[in-house]
């Protein structure tokens, strides 16, 4: 079942030959020994019918010491849709992970199904899972193409099966060549793309990944974030992803779940996420955020530095939030907003200002404009109503 | 200089003098063999009951060492770090209070009193530690939680975890220590000495015999036959140390 409101999910040949290609046997080799030998009958690595949807049912986690490292959680992942469980470290995210692996067990009470499946007291070697370690976890006396196959070799699938399958994950994942490399000989990039091929080759019904980018430095993260997202996107393949970088929360997921202190603040599509944040924690946390607060007069927030026109949903409201990007610079005294430029940096793609507004609260907007601001400089600030963000206490 | 006087020059002196016709003479005498033949014939039975002995406690060891340090390795913690320095302790307590404490307990038992197993089980007493550190050295560098969680997630039960993944990435250090239980075993004598019966007497037990009993040149030659035996283990000692630094710095 595709997730909803993301076409990109059906399955389509991206980056041309790269899944598709090594969809079925050659054309060349005699069919009947194909069939022969494989117990499993290699489909297309795109057709990826084994996703299972995944269901957590009260699912809570107490440590010995009595730290209570989730709260009791009700979850439905559906299947190939892909989840990021998003938040600080010490947030309970990795602890939900191993939950879902077999890692860990949930207190009494809570259990784990995947489709129909009760797999609560299973342990993860009889889950079949796929998993994604931060350290990768390769093993060292392996070479990549053994790495790769160790998932079919305890599973006792046939060695010449097991080659066929290694190098079509290597293909797919632009690693030809190098299988018969030591894990030692890879650069980080490809040792985690060996990780991620050795995880898909047991065709796992749930994909989990902690981490996985953690470990690379930042333009690396960007490149194969890209190829993951493109990788899930035509495998079908139903994914959780653990991650403390929001921008990879966003790219990656069809929803994104914000944690924090053991518990599930929100849940939703990145967008939700981002415009509509459900708490203080993630409107925080997710991007940055202005806050400036006031006093309400009829449908209005007044406060020392101008007045700001609330939507009506905001009955009670005595504050509201908003974007940098969503408020625009315009001459003094003619937005909502009057304020002294207290900071300007210039990024690039955008010009970042801080601006005291009287009454010592600060705010920051963001600008593509081409102007340099000096600081002390009067300015005005003009926010569109439809972008404010009220949390109702 | 130092080294060479205290160690090299004896060596040295103890060589010529198994191979010379009288040592007194000295090396005028002429050189023979009719030493170390003598040797053979008289302590053949020492030299195939120490590489048996070494054998069975190498055996032993691994068989022994290899989980221990694996649970040590999985479990740290205050009981583990207690059991381990209970495990080194034979080293520190000297091979005689260890070998009067076994006889103390098992010398009514005379069959096993009487067979080189009771030698045995003081090599295995003795040895075990360093097969453990050395184990336990290599699987603390690697990150066995987690790669064990890997080949679990893959489908792998613990034995084969065990086998396929732990033991051959531990491969170094278990090689090291093995290497370091048979030249201990066979070189071993606090212990042995205490516990051997005529029956069975190790290399080193017929060497201090040799010496005490028989011509200086027999004691002599027999000395070269436990070098023939010992020098090959230390150089692949030697060897294998060396060659596995690399591959520790190449790993992440």
């Amino acid at each position: 079942m595709s997730a909803k409101g993301r076409p990109e999910r059906e399955f389509r040949p991206l980056g041309g030959s790269e899944v598709r290609e090594p969809a079925g046997p050659p054309q060349g080799q005699t069919p009947e020994c194909e069939a022969r030998t494989s117990s499993v009958k290699p489909r297309a690595w795109g057709d990826h019918n084994d996703a299972a949807s995944v269901r957590l049912a009260h699912c809570a986690k107490t440590f010995p010491d009595g730290t209570r490292a989730l709260l009791p959680l009700d979850l439905e992942i559906q299947a190939g849709e892909t989840v990021v469980f998003l938040g600080p470290s010490g947030c309970g995210k990795t602890t939900l992970l191993r939950i879902i692996a077999g890692l860990a067990q949930p207190d009494a009470g809570g259990r784990v199904f995947f489709g129909d499946d009760d797999v609560t007291a299973r342990p993860i070697e009889r889950r079949n899972v796929g998993m994604v370690f931060q350290s990768y976890a390769l093993f060292p006396n392996m070479t990549v193409a053994e790495n790769i196959a160790y998932g079919l070799r305890v599973r006792g699938i046939r060695a010449d099966e097991r080659r066929q399958q290694s190098a079509r994950l290597l293909d797919m994942m632009r690693l030809a060549g190098l299988g018969d490399r030591r894990v030692d000989q890879l650069s980080g990039g490809q040792r985690q793309r060996v990780a991620l091929a050795r995880a898909l080759a047991v065709r796992p019904r749930v994909l989990l990944l902690d981490e996985p980018l953690t470990a690379l430095d930042a333009k690396l993260r960007e490149s194969l974030r890209v190829g993951i997202d493109r990788l899930l996107r035509s495998l079908g393949i139903t994914a959780v992803y653990v991650t403390h970088d929001q921008a990879e929360a966003m790219a990656l997921g069809d929803r994104v779940a914000v944690m924090s202190h053991g518990r599930v603040e929100q849940i939703g599509a990145p967008q939700d996420i981002y415009y509509r944040p459900a708490s203080a924690f993630v409107a925080d946390f997710i991007g940055t955020m202005n806050r400036v607060s006031g006093e309400r007069d009829g449908p209005s927030l007044r406060f020392p530095g101008g007045t700001l026109r609330l939507p009506d949903h905001a009955v009670a409201a005595d504050h509201a939030m908003f974007r940098p990007q969503d408020a625009r610079i315009v001459e003094p005294g003619a937005g909502a907003l009057t304020g002294r430029v207290a900071a300007a940096f210039f990024l690039g793609s955008m010009t970042r200002v801080v601006v005291d507004l009287p009454g010592e609260q600060t705010i920051v907007v963001d600008t593509v404009e081409r102007r340099s601001f000096v600081n002390g400089d009067a300015i005005g600030v003009d926010i569109d109503p439809d972008a404010l963000v009220i949390l109702e206490s | 200089m130092l080294v060479c006087a205290f160690l090299v020059v004896p060596v040295v002196l103890s060589v010529l003098a198994g191979l010379s016709q009288n040592f007194f003479v000295g090396v005028k005498s002429g050189l023979t063999l009719r030493w170390v033949a003598q040797v053979w014939s008289l302590y053949s039975g020492t030299i195939f009951l120490s590489l048996a002995l070494a054998l069975e406690c190498l055996a032993a060891t691994l068989v022994l060492g290899v989980p221990i340090a694996y649970v040590l390795a999985r479990r740290p913690g205050r009981m583990a770090r207690l059991f381990e320095e209970l495990l080194v302790l034979p080293v520190a307590v000297p091979g005689l209070a260890t070998a009067l404490a076994l006889i103390l307990l098992y010398g009514e038992w005379r069959g096993f009193r009487a067979s080189s197993l009771f030698i045995l089980v003081g090599h295995v007493v003795f040895t075990l530690p360093f097969m453990v550190r050395s184990v336990l050295a290599v699987m603390a560098a690697m990150d066995l939680v987690t790669l064990e969680e890997a080949a679990a997630s893959l489908g792998a039960g613990f034995f084969k975890r065990f086998f396929g993944v732990i033991v051959p990435n531990a491969r170094y250090g278990i090689l090291a220590g093995a290497l370091m239980v048979v030249t201990l075993s066979v070189g071993e004598f606090n212990i042995t000495w205490m516990l051997h019966t005529p029956l069975t007497k190790t290399i080193p037990v017929g060497l201090a015999d040799a010496y005490a009993s028989l011509r200086l040149e027999i004691g002599s030659a027999y000395t070269i036959v436990f070098f023939v035996m010992i020098v090959p283990l230390l150089v692949v000692m030697q060897w294998l140390s060396r060659e596995r630094a690399p591959v520790l710095a190449g790993r992440k």
